[in-house]
């Protein structure tokens, strides 16, 4: 039961690599953007994971109330920074896509190379 | 002015004149042969005069900088580096008079280019000459190779640039392949690189690692010419003739094998490598490349090929002298140096003369030339003769030391390879001779020539006087490399 | 209060308040003197830091004065310091000699963008290095790899787009995999201190997740530092990026993710994991020598003159990571010695290919043809430069070939390998630096109505003085040499 008590780890590893094999297979550049911000989100998971105690709350402390089990907020803390350098990434990538769009007129990868092969 | 500075002023004036040469040489040409003058008689000047204290037993020294701990830039005057560096700079006052009758002779483009980079080279080989240390050496003499490649090069054709990157692909890669592996190893096993009397590996090295080092060093100092690192010589053939005759008949080639008789000297020690067996294969190397390069030269149609496979020889005599291991013949190897210099760079100005004033590069030409051009022709009989070995030539000094030396040592291989060779070298230079003096011509040259330009005749005529009075005085020479902590201990 | 203990916040802080107001500056020539006079200021601060650190090994500082490992530490030891000279370094001279360039390739109403993003890279890369903590460095990372996508895009060449998003999605991925690793070593150890991690890891049970953790690290920093098979973003990035982009990232970039992760694998890793040095001599040292020897191939081939000289930056990360893999103090002392000197080498070498860029718009070999008698004084800094490349005597790159030959001496029969591979990979820089002087000095023109003069002053003088350094350094190496074998000293002390 162990194995399967991991779930979320499981489904770490498995939206890492749907996300990596996005990135890898996908002519697309948007397609791509799309696998890297997937990519990027199993990370959240892992993290988000493991801050988790078992019964634990969220840390606020209470007057009256002793040896309460918290959760972890610090990888909380991590990840929402995290996500602000994904979401710029992800911003940056898609400003390059456009301007990809308005010199080369696609955004398919194979295209692109073909253009630049005549120069 | 004191020593040390003299030592660093000997290294910086050409280089000082190479920027003044660089400046006046666009708009003025005259201004700028002028300046060259000047700075080779200058830089005679200033080595010469570190002599006297020399022959006083004086060994001054300079330390410019120290990299690492134990690696340090450093120079030190010694008798060998000294002759090496009188030679050099005397026959660069030589040299480029002759540059300046071939240059203009010729009507050779870049001269500017040409005379600044003479000067860089001239730079180098006064800073191998006092190196004090291998470190020292060797950065010099990558110097000496980078700056002369564009000498090679000078034509642009692609012809001399194919020719140009043999000479400095051999050079460059035997320099870092091998040299600069063996002084790291040097380094490694006895902490140091200074050049010192009784050498520095004795106790720190034995057994075959002795000949492999040893090969590292002579097969990575490629400028010494021992056979196999040997084509780029004849490749170095396609540049104008002052540069083949003081570069690659002197300075470039002395370098090679004064760097070896340096290291074997003062970083093997003589005594240290006649105990060592592993080392004998170095006789052998290079009794088979003086008999070699001889058979080669015997079957070339082309003077200056032929002339520099003559040099291939020459140098392995000295590389030969060295590894005999006896003071008489280190002596003799220290003079050959001299002697050779002397004699070659005679026969390459006349080679240059004959072109200058005939436009004519190949031996079956030459046929009666010696009534067109009696001075060249003269001049060079006296080089071939010096390096046959004939009295009254200095030619017959040095291979009296090493001869001398080899019987010292019973050494028969040395002794039969100097017989052949000198056989050999007769069979390639007195036909020339002959047909030059006792032939007619068989058919009348298009130009109805004499002598080269007055500027070339003089040259040549001052270095054949020269091998004829190294011959008559050479007692001088015998004092300064006969020193205590010079060549013998 | 003295403004002096402050130091290593001001490095990272000034330029990245600074690069906000540089945006607002819409006068011409204002965003670049700004930016200019911020990087010299941090260069100053640099130069200050390397003298404390000189006199008294190392600095911390408590953000917020929150103690570490609560609050985030700012530790600059002499391996930072190194790294700092390098960065401001060149970051201060390539904007000094720069300006020029900078206005050919980028329109002036793009401008203030352009030197905000340049003064967010400077400020990242220094973040990273002065930072104590692995989680800021992360952040930091970013800001300098978004940062740098930004100025690399900002190539006149439309080709530099496709490099630059290939870049974008190879650096995310190995800042993810850094994020992983470090995500791995939190849920072990409970902290993100990188001095109170190599403690803890000390205690943990279950080494798996460390070891897991290191791979992941491992890899997420080799792809940020163009580890060879890892590098396939960096050739064509630095092709088409502007000419004095590449002069800086050259000198920098690929060294910073180096640094970090040395950092983590002698400082953190080293005493905890017992197959540590099988990461080095099994997994490093193969991929260095593959480096060393594959992309300085490829070099020789290359037709474009800033693709050939990024290629044999490749190699020179190859040299850096092979001193390292050495794991020992001769070879890490080299392999820092080699940051500092390629740095040098490749910031000059840059330097004077922004020279031809002022006067040629494709830098292909055959365009530069017979170009020295035209610009002489370029083609000159660029052989000096080139020769320290090569490693000839006399120039810095002399000095840690050196050192890295003598290094693997010291390993037995394996060194004599290696020296086999460093000199023919020496050799194979001789070839293809000779490819470009042989032709600029030696080919003709290709038309003689076609006549380009010579740089712009101000750019020439900043390419010499990059030049000349590679000359001083190469003579007088005492101030990186004490650096760099008092930064191996630190990593290697915990060797077991």
């Amino acid at each position: 039961m162990e194995l399967l008590g991991l779930y979320n780890y499981w489904a770490f590893a498995v939206v890492l690599m749907t996300g990596l094999y996005a990135v890898i297979t996908k002519g697309n550049l948007i397609k791509k953007l799309i696998g890297l911000s997937i990519f990027q989100s199993a990370v959240f998971l892992l993290y988000i994971t493991m801050n988790k105690v078992d019964g634990g709350t969220a840390p606020i402390v209470q007057k009256g109330v002793a040896d309460q089990v918290f959760s972890n907020p610090l990888p909380q803390v991590l990840i929402l920074t995290a996500i602000v350098v994904g979401i710029s990434t992800t911003a940056l990538g898609l400003a390059i896509v456009i301007r990809i769009k308005e010199s080369y007129g696609t955004i398919e990868e194979h295209e692109v190379q073909n253009l630049d092969h005549d120069l | 002015m004191t020593s040390e500075f003299q030592i660093l002023l000997s290294i910086l004036l050409p280089l000082a004149g190479a920027v003044g040469i660089a400046i006046t040489g666009r708009h003025y040409p005259n201004l700028r042969e002028a300046l060259t003058l000047f700075t080779a008689a200058s830089l005679t000047a200033v080595v010469w005069t570190l002599l006297p204290e020399l022959l006083a037993g004086e060994r001054p020294s300079v330390r410019v900088a120290e990299m690492l701990p134990g690696l340090t830039i450093e120079f030190q005057v010694e008798p060998l580096g000294m002759l090496f560096a009188a030679l050099a700079s005397l026959l660069w006052i030589v040299n480029s008079i002759y540059s300046i009758g071939y240059m203009r002779g010729n009507n050779e483009r870049h001269q500017t280019r040409f005379y600044v980079l003479f000067a860089v080279a001239l730079s180098a080989v006064m800073g191998i000459a006092f190196a004090g240390n291998l470190l020292t050496l060797f950065i010099f003499y990558e110097v000496l190779t980078l700056s002369t490649y564009p000498l090679v090069a000078h034509k642009g054709d692609s012809k001399t640039v194919v020719s140009a990157r043999t000479y400095l692909g051999i050079l460059l890669a035997t320099s870092i392949g091998l040299f600069l592996p063996a002084i790291i190893w040097t380094y490694q096993v006895a902490g140091t690189l200074d050049f010192t009397p009784g050498g520095i590996l004795d106790g720190n090295l034995a057994g075959p690692a002795v000949g492999l080092l040893l090969a590292l060093y002579v097969f990575g100092i490629g400028k010494a010419a021992v056979m196999p690192v040997h084509r780029w010589l004849p490749a170095a053939m396609v540049a104008p003739t002052p540069v083949s005759a003081l570069l690659h008949a002197v300075a470039v080639v002395k370098a090679g094998v004064f760097t070896i008789i340096k290291v074997v000297v003062f970083i093997f020690g003589v005594e240290f490598l006649s105990t060592e067996s592993s080392a004998d294969w170095l006789l052998i190397a290079a009794a088979f490349t003086v008999i070699a390069a001889s058979i080669v030269a015997l079957r070339q149609s082309n003077l200056k090929r032929l002339l520099a496979y003559s040099t291939i020889a020459q140098l392995s005599y000295v590389v030969m002298a060295v590894a005999i291991l006896k003071p008489l013949s280190e002596i003799g190897a220290t003079i050959h140096i001299a002697a050779h210099a002397f004699g070659k760079i005679t026969l390459f100005f006349a080679a240059g003369s004959i072109y200058t004033a005939s436009k004519k590069t190949e031996i079956h030409q030459l046929r009666g030339i010696g009534r067109r051009m009696p001075w060249t022709m003269a001049a060079f009989t006296i080089g071939a003769l010096s390096m046959i070995g004939v009295p009254p030539t200095a030619g017959f000094v040095s291979k009296w030391y090493i001869l001398a030396g080899s019987f010292q040592s019973d050494n028969y291989i040395a002794i039969v390879t100097i017989i052949v060779s000198t056989a050999l070298n007769a069979m390639y230079f007195l036909p020339i001779i002959f047909y030059a003096w006792f032939c007619r011509e068989e058919v009348a040259p298009t130009n109805d020539h004499g002598e080269a330009p007055l500027a070339i005749v003089i040259a040549l005529t001052a270095t054949a006087a020269l091998t004829v009075l190294l011959f008559l005085f050479n007692q001088p020479v015998l004092d300064l490399v006969s020193q205590p902590g010079g060549m013998s201990k | 209060m003295i403004l002096t203990d402050h130091l290593p916040a001001l490095q990272v802080v000034v330029p990245m308040l600074i690069a906000p107001l540089v945006v607002l500056m819409r006068v011409r020539g204002l965003p670049w003197a700004v930016a200019t006079v911020t990087s010299l200021m941090a260069f100053a601060i640099a130069v200050g830091l390397t003298n404390t650190v000189l006199d008294s090994y190392s600095v911390t500082y408590e953000m917020g004065s929150w103690r570490a490992p609560y609050g985030i530490e700012l530790h600059v030891t002499s391996f930072s310091a190194l790294l700092l000279l390098i960065v401001t370094g060149a970051s201060t001279l390539t904007l000094v000699a720069g300006k020029q360039s900078i206005d050919t390739e980028i329109g002036h109403d793009r401008q203030p963008l352009f030197y905000a993003a340049w003064l967010l890279a400077l400020s990242g890369f220094t973040g990273i290095i002065v930072t104590g903590d692995a989680f800021n460095i992360f952040v930091f990372m970013e800001i300098a790899s978004l940062a740098s996508y930004v100025i690399i895009a900002a190539g006149s060449d439309r080709r530099v787009l496709p490099a630059v998003f290939k870049y974008l999605i190879m650096g995310t991925i190995g800042a993810t995999f850094y994020l992983i690793g470090i995500g791995l070593i939190y849920m072990m150890t409970g902290t993100l201190n990188l001095a109170d991690m190599e403690a803890r890891i000390h205690e943990v049970g279950e080494l798996r997740p460390i070891l897991v953790a290191a791979g992941f690290i491992t890899l997420g920093l080799a792809l940020k530092a163009a580890v060879f098979p890892l590098h396939a973003w960096l050739p064509h990035s630095y092709t088409y990026a502007p000419h004095i982009v590449t002069a800086f990232l050259a000198a920098c970039s690929t060294k910073v993710a180096l640094y970090v992760l040395l950092r983590f694998d002698f400082l953190v890793f080293q005493q905890n994991l017992s197959t540590h040095e099988v990461q080095f001599t099994v997994f490093l040292m193969p991929l260095a020598v593959f480096a060393i020897l594959i992309a300085s191939g490829v070099a020789v081939f290359e037709r474009n003159l800033k693709g050939l000289l990024a290629y044999s930056s490749l190699a020179q990360v190859g040299y850096i990571l092979l001193g390292a893999s050495l794991v020992s103090m001769p070879g890490l002392t080299a392999g820092l010695m080699h940051m500092f000197n390629h740095a040098l080498a490749k910031g000059a070498l840059f330097l004077a290919v922004a020279c031809l860029g002022m006067r040629f718009t494709r830098l292909e070999l055959v365009n530069l043809s017979g170009v020295a008698r035209q610009m002489p004084w370029t083609m000159a800094a660029f052989v000096l430069a080139g020769l320290s490349l090569i490693g000839v005597p006399g120039t810095a790159g002399f000095i840690s070939k050196w050192m890295l030959i003598s290094a693997a001496l010291q390993e037995g029969a394996l060194g004599v390998a290696l020296v086999a591979i460093i000199v023919v990979s020496s050799l194979l820089a001789v070839v293809y630096i000779w490819r470009v002087i042989e032709l600029a000095y030696f080919g003709d023109p290709p038309e003689a109505g076609q006549s380009v003069n010579e740089a712009p002053v101000w750019l020439l003088v900043g390419t010499w003085v990059a030049a000349l350094m590679n000359i001083y350094f190469g003579i007088i190496p005492s101030l990186p040499l004490s650096l760099a074998s008092e930064s191996a000293a630190s990593l290697l002390q915990h060797l077991p």
